[in-house]
């Protein structure tokens, strides 16, 4: 048994020993985990990956004379500005003016907020095109200004939800292509689809909560951030495995960093033909070794984390709740499954080679002692159900 | 008997010359045509795979190159940035012919293959983050 602040004194020494959710599986083969329970201190997870639920509040400063900003784009990205003066959000999935979508279907959709929030990152230069009705002490009612990152006061990420705890994949039984947040999904179920870093997935790794709740310190995209709640959608009640690994899309987190703090390899816009915009991010997040049920946890391979392979050509926007089938990551990493007598190709939306990379990067910053662990101020829900949303026609269909 | 992949390019005159014809008929070289373009510029692009002896392929090369086509050996039509790609792996079943393919099992790293592209474009629109685009 470890506390925290026992975790932290090593780290701050220099001392800590950490490893990676990939190779702590067979350290802990070869070492026992009661031995390894003494001896590790901390193991690090990680994921890379496409979520729509992210975006950013910014902070421009006020204008001479000042303006109170009621409508304004960013690189001509619609931002949201129903908050005080100078204050505005850029959502990820947020396309740009005059983006004709899906009208000429499949729409390539090239640029939006998950591109305006890379080039901040990035340091790059973006414009601001605001407009106001004016009020006695915000008389100005138009502006057009050129301004980087360091620019503004406060640049903060803002994710509602992230590190989605297993995910379905996704397939397409229909005779067209269909173009959906998964990629490409051929007709006649020629390939699938699966979005999860697996055994390096933060949550695959405490699938409890135990260590992972409202104010555990994260890694965010090279920041140092943290939960600020439970994500949207999270689901703590769910059917699992004696492992905890669930069989579906479970809990999630919602974290937050400073952007300014930020490194661009890991914040990038996403692109998604027939689809839309997005933005994929890098998260990393440190389990602290209790005890040798939270190690044992952090073991979880592949081969055990099983995920639901969904009809998106019907089932999946239908709702419909059929499973096609149940694959291991480790079978998908394979390259090709087969699913009813049938060889399936397998893609990804969730970079392993990116999710691995940031669990070394994180677990370089804790040996050094520059990146010490907070402990959850609040649990996640382990009980929460999802709730679908029922369609309700008001009184004479009007909103009162 | 070797096959070598060109990326030739060519401005508005030779547009309209019959490159591909001297090849074949003066240095008996046997030439696919992986795809060619010519842009609103007029400027020609044209990658190709030729085979034949490697006295002719010089040959050939040298004819062509005389007469004021750019011969590029090392870069063909595609290009894919080890930068820009994430190495998610979206891109591996919409390419045919596994140019695009996993160069490291245990990191599952990407990598590109370019002698193995046949110019499809079929990764294009499947890379969410751009990282494979067309020289023309």
């Amino acid at each position: 048994m470890k506390s925290y602040a026992e975790i932290n004194e090593k780290i701050a020494s220099g001392s800590a020993v950490v490893l990676n959710a990939e190779e702590v599986s067979d350290y802990v083969d070869r070492k026992g985990l009661s031995a390894a329970a003494e001896e590790i201190d901390v193991v690090t997870t990680a994921t890379f990956g496409p979520m729509c639920s992210s975006g950013c509040f910014l902070n421009f400063g006020h204008s001479i004379p000042k303006i109170r900003i009621t409508e304004a784009w960013i690189d001509d990205v619609l931002t949201y500005s129903g908050l005080a003066a100078v204050d505005l959000f850029m959502g990820a999935s947020q396309l740009r003016h005059n983006d004709s979508a899906n009208m000429y279907y499949p729409g390539e959709f090239r640029f939006g907020g998950g591109h305006i929030i890379e080039k901040l990152v990035a340091r790059e230069e973006l414009q601001l095109f605001a407009l106001s009705y004016g009020t006695d002490e915000y008389p100005r009612r138009e502006l057009r200004t050129m301004f980087t990152i360091d620019d503004l006061n406060q640049a903060v990420m803002v994710n509602p939800r992230n590190c989605y705890q297993n995910y379905n994949v996704a397939t397409n039984s229909s005779d067209r292509p269909i173009y959906t947040y998964m990629g490409l999904l051929k007709p006649r179920m020629q390939n699938l689809t699966y979005s999860s870093a697996g055994q390096l997935s933060p949550l695959l790794n405490d699938p409890y909560y135990d260590t992972i709740g409202v104010g555990s310190a994260v890694w965010l995209a090279g920041a140092r951030g943290h939960v600020y709640s439970e994500g949207t959608q999270h689901t703590g009640s769910v059917e699992r495995t004696e492992n905890g690994v669930p069989a579906e899309g479970a809990g999630t987190l919602a974290l937050t960093a400073d952007m300014k703090q930020m490194h661009p390899e890991f914040v990038r816009g996403v692109s998604l033909k027939g689809y839309g915009v997005s933005l994929a991010l890098g998260v990393g997040v440190p389990i602290p070794i209790l005890n040798e049920q939270i190690l044992h946890y952090t073991t979880v391979r592949d081969d055990e984390i099983k995920a639901e392979l969904i009809d998106y050509s019907y089932d999946y926007p239908m709702k419909s709740g059929k499973v096609i089938a149940h694959l291991t990551y480790g079978q998908m990493k394979r390259g090709e499954v087969e699913v009813n007598g049938k060889q399936i190709e397998v893609s990804s939306m969730s970079s392993y080679s990116k999710a691995l990379h940031i669990a070394e990067l994180l677990k370089a910053e804790i040996q050094s002692g520059s990146f010490l662990l907070s402990e959850p101020m609040q649990k996640l829900p382990r009980n929460n159900k999802s709730k679908s949303m029922v369609l309700r026609e008001g009184e004479g269909g009007t909103v009162k | 008997m070797k096959n070598q992949k060109f990326l030739l390019s060519f401005n508005k005159q030779l547009a309209e010359k019959p490159i591909v014809y001297h090849l074949v008929k003066e240095y008996d070289l046997v030439i696919n045509i992986f795809r060619a373009r010519i842009t609103a510029d007029e400027e020609g692009f044209m990658v190709l795979e030729v085979s034949g002896t490697d006295e002719h392929i010089a040959q050939g090369i040298d004819f062509i190159r005389n007469n004021g086509v750019t011969v590029n050996a090392a870069e063909k039509g595609l290009r894919w940035d080890r930068e820009v790609c994430t190495h998610c792996g979206n891109c591996l079943p919409h390419c045919p012919v596994d140019a695009l393919y996993i160069v490291n099992a245990a990191t599952r790293e990407i990598a590109f293959d370019s002698d193995k592209c046949v110019e499809c474009l079929n990764c294009i629109p499947n890379c969410p983050y751009g990282a494979v685009t067309s020289v023309f």
